[in-house]
């Protein structure tokens, strides 16, 4: 689904990513890790297609994003933003179709087609009730769903999102996750990066770690996200747990 | 019922419209009474050539270019609101109408006739925009912030530039004019000034009429819009340049009436809200309907005709008030 060889990239002499590579199948929830200004923001800017300057491939579906027009990119690969700001609100279905945006002309508006398919977004993502609501209106935890409904509209088989539980409160938080992991089961591919290793323990399949822009560890989350990992990373100490739910990660005071 | 709201609330503007069209037409010193007005703007023809001539050649001009820069300055503003993420932009935001105000006071010193005042607003308001847009491509900052700076910086040049012009004219004649000029008025308004202005105005409005679907995008992130498929680089140089077609074609005809462009988008986000596909036809037809109705006031409520600029201040100034201090509003 995606691959990701050798990528680099810059800020004028500041090097930012050094020979980055990973690959995520149809399928996976792939969890990134990494400190502050590690050069996570920097890497799914690339992905993106948003920063253009860098070195190395990025193959979405097989095509290099390099050849891919900014249309043909929108119908691969949706971005979920971790907090929407706007200066005017709109309605949550004008939200949701501005998703559609891609496969229509550049004259054209949405048709009663593109509406279908916002609806059935909304219902995927279970928040029908709230389509006639201003999206400024709603909690956080309900914009980040409809942020979601928004991605799922744009037909896009690669869900990217930058920190999307950040703003979000515990409950919230977990209820985005599980919904993303039900969406994995439904064929999306998932790409996250998250401040909480318990995040990448609970849902994700994959761990892609970064330190100082380069790969500290890349695998599947079982085998690579170990209490060495986390030390590593962010320097401090932390304990895996086993528990009957599965994997539990704290961390403790040295 | 609640999907056709919109479109209800277009189709009711459009009947004020419609209504208001007609009825100024009876307005004015010499009484021409309705029937003999609409045979007149449906045959082309009466048996009284003094009604003949008020109703085409002096009051059908005015009325439609009231019509034309309400419709124009409403639509540059919310245009401007939309490409700067901005619910306080305004047509002249980026210099438009002190570029348009210095070419028309430089015309005036230079005892141009009233063609060469139009043609001059019009070229230095394209050219304040023009140098705007290259200052704020050769800043290093962020583009949107850099062309907002640069607007501030050119504006106030040509500004400096009027002053100066005021300075130097001829007291007796001159001064008068160009002040007369800057209050804004739609007094004197030619058949000519109308074929002349509707060609660059109907290049901005068509264009944003199809566009409007996208602009929404305009006021999301860059990385959403990019993400979605939307070359916002190119977009919103295209809104941009429509906007100030609009602009600049509205000022250099009426001069500098201010407010229009803000309050109506506002009012017309109240009452349709903010999705362009509604809210820009929306605004054309309030915006025509506004400077309609204040231009009806401003010829005929005292014999002499106020400027149509003090007017919109007038009943701009005290209306933002109240929609700034009323609970629910967002501004």
């Amino acid at each position: 689904m995606m691959r990701v060889e050798d990528l680099c990239f810059s800020y004028g002499n500041r090097q930012v990513l050094r020979d980055v590579s990973f690959s995520a199948e149809k399928g996976d929830f792939l969890a990134v890790l990494g400190p502050n200004g590690v050069g996570k923001s920097t890497l799914f800017r690339c992905v993106l297609g948003i920063l253009k300057g860098y070195s190395g491939s990025i193959r979405v579906s097989g095509q290099d994003i390099r050849d891919l027009s900014r249309r043909e990119m929108a119908g691969l690969m949706s971005y979920i933003p971790q907090n929407h700001g706007t200066a005017f609100a709109y309605s949550v279905l004008d939200t949701v179709l501005m998703g559609t945006t891609h496969e229509l002309g550049t004259f054209s508006s949405p048709k009663a087609e593109q509406v279908k398919r916002a609806r059935e977004a909304l219902a995927q993502v279970g928040i029908v009730e709230l389509e006639d609501r201003k999206f400024t209106e709603l909690s956080g935890g309900e914009q980040q769903m409809v942020m979601i409904a928004r991605a799922l509209s744009q037909q896009a088989g690669l869900l990217l999102m930058d920190e999307p539980t950040a703003s979000l409160d515990y409950g919230n938080r977990e209820k985005v996750l599980t919904l993303l992991r039900d969406l994995t089961g439904h064929g999306y591919t998932v790409i996250l990066s998250t401040h909480d290793p318990q995040h990448a323990l609970s849902y994700s399949d994959k761990v892609l770690a970064l330190k100082e822009g380069k790969i500290e560890a890349f695998g599947k989350t079982s085998e690579v996200l170990t209490s060495d990992l986390l030390n590593k990373l962010y320097g401090i100490h932390a304990v895996i747990i086993d528990t009957p739910y599965g994997k539990v990660v704290t961390s403790v005071r040295a | 019922m609640k999907r056709h709201k919109p479109a209800i609330i277009l189709l009711i503007l459009s009947a004020i419209l419609a209504g208001l069209f007609l009825f100024s037409f009876i307005l004015g010193h010499y009484d021409v009474p309705l029937r003999e007005v609409v045979r007149i703007l449906l045959t082309g023809k009466s048996e009284d050539p003094r009604m003949l001539a008020a109703v085409s050649n002096i009051r059908m001009p005015r009325i439609v270019m009231a019509c034309l820069v309400g419709c124009s300055l409403s639509a540059a503003g919310a245009s401007f609101q939309s490409v700067f993420q901005n619910p306080m932009a305004s047509p002249d935001i980026l210099g438009a109408s002190s570029g348009a105000c210095f070419g028309a006071a430089l015309a005036i010193l230079l005892n141009r006739s009233h063609a060469g005042i139009t043609l001059f607003a019009f070229f230095f308001s394209l050219l304040s925009i023009a140098l705007v847009y290259l200052i704020g491509k050769a800043s290093r900052r962020n583009r949107v912030v850099a062309i907002l700076l640069a607007g501030m910086m050119v504006s106030s040049l040509f500004s400096a530039g009027t002053s100066y012009i005021k300075l130097v004219a001829d007291p007796g004649n001159q001064l008068p004019a160009i002040t007369y000029w800057l209050m804004g008025s739609l007094s004197g308004t030619r058949k000519s000034d109308v074929a002349f202005v509707i060609w660059p105005m109907l290049a901005g409005l068509i264009p944003l009429l199809l566009l409007r679907w996208r602009i929404n995008l305009l006021t999301l992130t860059e990385e959403e819009a990019q993400t979605m498929g939307v070359h916002t680089g190119r977009l919103r140089l295209a809104v941009i340049v429509c906007a100030t077609f609009l602009t600049a074609s509205a000022v250099s005809v009426s001069g500098m009436i201010g407010w229009v462009g803000l309050v109506i988008p506002h009012l017309c986000r109240k009452l349709i809200g903010n999705d362009c596909r509604w809210l820009f036809p929306a605004v054309m037809i309030f915006g025509a309907v506004f400077m309609l109705l204040v231009d009806n006031i401003s010829r005929n409520l005292l014999t002499v005709e106020i400027p149509i600029g003090i007017l919109t201040a007038f009943i701009g100034a005290p209306f933002f008030i109240f929609l700034m201090t009323r609970r629910e509003s967002g501004i």
